[in-house]
């Protein structure tokens, strides 16, 4: 190979029901490095992106949620697998998209890829840590259970363009939900990226969709779409968050607010189980025991 | 119907219950006068009777409650847990003690059967407070990670269905944790919450960690909205819910919202006919349908609808309507006149779209706010009633053939409070539970509450659970 090849560019595209488009709009931003050097052209997703998204999701979500607890922790260590192999391509995006050294993004892409597997390994045991059996004081049988929410919203944090991201995307298919991820808007490259991994790791299409662009522009119509059941709002800023906050009101989204530390580029710290339990539903179940009596089992 | 044999009046005595001609707000362990000395009447909607007149709170007066509240947080929320538990212990038995009066005050002033309040009602709100109690020096080992603080200044609002029963499941959570309270309770029902104020004097409970605040929707607006309330429940209204929902945005507060529901009461063709009946009534007709999981839309499968209406119809037609305070009664008065008009313009509604109403043969009486049991067929899924949270003893009767459909029309709701499910077939209830979504499902049974059980919505009819461990979480900083 001579050292004068013309290297061969890669078109970023979405990631959208299992699919590769281009924004509908026709439009794209010019992505940057930390200096200021151009990377790529990313799509800019407007409104009707952020509508076909949702219908993406929706559509995955019965049979996401519906699959085994077992099933879904097998897709996402399949993430994890897959993106070892794909490391280097990620530690130069991580590098060039956060100002990292090499060093520094392999750290930050090794964290990531291990977030993947702590999360896979939570599929089928959250449900035995919040669920269980209520001791009710009568004949009855009783029993919470965890269920997915729906359709939820996150925007990714705006700094730590790929771990933020994968902290807060993986909690959320964990538990079955689908999700519709806004990727922070200056350094989308590693989450389209991840669309790639994604498809090629058994994971339904429309289970994660993934759409660059300006994060208030994409927002807006998610917090108000009647048909997305939650968001996470920790890409966004104060002022936005109040106002995405305001408009998912309309159908009681569950929303996540943004915490302090979100904003921060450095997202290795043990992540808990809050993110998965926030976009959880409680669901109670009752049965009479019945008696075994002379006159056998009632009601 | 006529009846066998005639019931003679076996009324409970009202002579147990001492209800002063007036009440002040409860805040920081006295009683009160609002500060621009506004009051309201609280009636008894069975006869219209004037009961009492109580201060109507403000934005001054909430404002005064919630520095009550937040001056006492510091002392309580660091009390050791094992002492704010004897507290609740405390409050747990004196309600049990007081049980038989507060269960003829909650009759005369919520209209409620007598046999509700007494079996139902006052035996849930102590097992409620007891039930919590434990928990106050377990916290470590709730699931909540070590140590888990309180979240502060509580501000509580709730409905007029089960007015001593829903402070029980907003004080007793809350207090447990270490938050203190502001509690204001709906403007028709201000009296038991009152009643709990004298038993919180009497358990010694420190001063300005309850305080109540009786008062209409203005008051309720002003507590949510106020600076210094850290967490926001509610119960009522899904309009409301969603203008708190709007409210608190940007801010810091944590809020649970427990709202409406259309409920499904799903029965299939294997289903044992006698015990579906009585849960259909027990479903719809408890509290008068004035229940946010009543099941309020039977879906009923073809093959066994007309061998079920029939019997329902029969087993409407011996309920007794009357006296709430009459040991006999199942049926009660409805809340208040605007709620009555509310289920009477939704009923006439459900006439003009089309459906067949059907309604029980009881005599209503004179006095007081009445709605006889009713029931519409004919109703499609497109139907006001089918949709619209009646909150009245209204059933509407939707038809299905295969589970996929009853599933499909049981999650066709904006509401996912409750569901039933009545089958004698195992594995059609797990898979049928399974698909609903709604956050409590009965199977053969309806209408159980417990407090060790969570209890809250899917979608809109809010979110946070109340009960069991769960209800921990919405009293406890935890991200």
């Amino acid at each position: 190979m001579s050292d004068n090849r013309l290297s061969v560019f890669k078109t970023y595209k979405l990631y959208v029901g299992g699919k590769f488009p281009r924004s509908e709009s026709g439009r794209v931003y010019e992505v940057t490095d930390s200096k200021g050097k151009w990377l790529a052209n990313a799509p800019q997703s407007s409104r009707k992106d952020a509508r076909d998204a949702v219908v993406a999701a929706r559509k995955a979500f019965g049979g996401w949620s519906g699959a085994t607890a077992y099933n879904r922790g097998q897709i996402l260590y399949r993430i994890a697998e897959m993106l070892e192999g794909r490391k280097d391509q990620f530690v130069r995006e991580v590098a060039e998209a956060e100002g990292l050294s090499k060093s520094k993004a392999a750290a930050v892409v090794d964290a990531a890829i291990d977030r993947w597997v702590w999360y896979a390994g939570w599929t089928d045991k959250i449900g035995q840590v919040v669920g269980g059996a209520n001791p009710v004081a009568g004949p009855f049988f009783n029993l919470s259970t965890p269920e997915p929410t729906g359709v939820v919203t996150v925007l990714a944090p705006q700094k730590s363009s790929f771990l933020g991201l994968v902290s807060v995307v993986a909690p959320v298919i964990a538990t079955g939900n689908t999700a519709v991820v806004v990727a922070s808007a200056d350094s989308p490259l590693p989450a389209l990226s991840l669309g790639e991994v994604l498809a090629t790791s058994d994971l339904p299409g429309g289970v994660v969709n993934i759409l660059s662009g300006r994060t208030a522009e994409i927002a807006a119509p998610l917090a108000s779409h009647q048909d997305v059941n939650a968001i996470d709002l920790t890409g966004a800023d104060a002022a936005l968050a109040k106002e995405l906050e305001t408009a998912a009101a309309d159908n009681l989204k569950r929303v996540l607010r943004p915490q302090p530390v979100d904003g921060a580029a450095d997202w290795t710290a043990d992540p808990g189980t809050h993110r998965l339990t926030a976009f959880l539903e409680t669901k109670t179940v009752w049965h009479p025991t019945g008696a075994l009596g002379v006159s056998g089992s009632s009601y | 119907m006529a009846s066998a044999f005639e019931y003679a009046p076996a009324p409970e005595s009202r002579s147990v219950v001492d209800i002063a001609p007036s009440y002040g707000l409860f805040i920081d362990g006295e009683f009160s006068e609002a500060a621009d000395g506004k009051v309201f009447k609280t009636v008894s909607p069975s006869s219209e009777e004037v009961l009492s007149e109580v201060a109507q709170a403000g934005a001054a007066d909430v404002d005064r409650a919630v520095k009550a509240a937040r001056k006492a947080f510091e002392k309580w929320s660091a009390l050791p847990g094992s002492e704010r538990a004897k507290y609740l212990f405390r409050i747990a038995r004196i309600i049990q003690e007081r049980s038989r009066e507060l269960a003829v005050l909650e009759t005369l002033d919520n209209g409620k059967p007598i046999r509700e309040t007494r079996d139902a009602d006052l035996p849930l709100v102590a097992a409620h407070f007891f039930y919590y109690a434990g928990w106050a020096d377990k916290l470590d080992h709730a699931g909540f990670g070590a140590n888990p603080r309180p979240l502060g200044v509580a501000g509580q609002v709730i409905p007029w269905n089960f007015p001593l029963l829903m402070l029980a499941w907003k004080i007793a959570p809350a207090l447990a944790t270490g938050n203190t309270v502001v509690l204001k309770p709906a403007e028709t029902t201000p009296l038991s919450a009152l009643f709990f104020a004298d038993i919180c004097r009497q358990a010694g409970l420190p001063k300005g960690v309850v305080n109540i605040l009786t008062g209409y929707g203005d008051a309720g607006a002003a507590l949510v909205a106020h600076e210094d309330v850290n967490k926001v429940a509610f119960t009522g209204s899904t309009a409301v819910g969603k203008a708190i929902a709007r409210q608190v945005a940007g801010t810091d507060k944590k809020v649970t919202l427990e709202l409406g529901g259309k409920g499904a009461n799903i029965v299939f063709d294997d289903a044992p006919i006698d015990q579906a009946v009585e849960g259909i009534v027990t479903g719809i007709f408890f509290n008068q349908g004035q229940v946010c999981c009543a099941g309020s839309r039977l879906l009923v499968q073809e093959s066994v609808q007309d061998e079920l209406l029939d019997a329902l119809k029969r087993r409407l037609s011996t309920l007794r309507l009357g006296d709430p305070l009459d040991k006999n009664t199942d049926i009660g008065a409805i809340n208040s006149a605007e709620q009555l008009a509310r289920i009477t313009a939704l009923a006439e509604t459900g006439e003009a779209e089309g459906a067949e109403r059907w309604t029980a043969p009881c005599e209503l009486p004179s006095a007081g706010y009445w709605f006889a049991p009713t029931l519409f067929t004919g109703v499609t899924q497109a139907h006001t009633i089918a949709r619209d949270e009646i909150f009245g003893p209204v059933l509407s009767v939707l038809s299905f053939r295969t589970p996929d459909e009853a599933v499909a029309k049981a999650n066709n709701s904006q509401y996912g409070l409750s569901a039933g499910i009545w089958t004698e077939k195992g594995s059609r209830i797990l898979a049928v539970a399974n698909k609903l979504r709604a956050g409590v499902v009965w199977a053969n049974t309806f209408n159980k509450f417990d407090p060790t059980s969570p209890f809250g919505g899917y979608k809109e009819s809010g979110f946070g659970r109340e009960g069991g461990r769960h209800g921990l979480e919405a009293y406890l900083d935890v991200r």
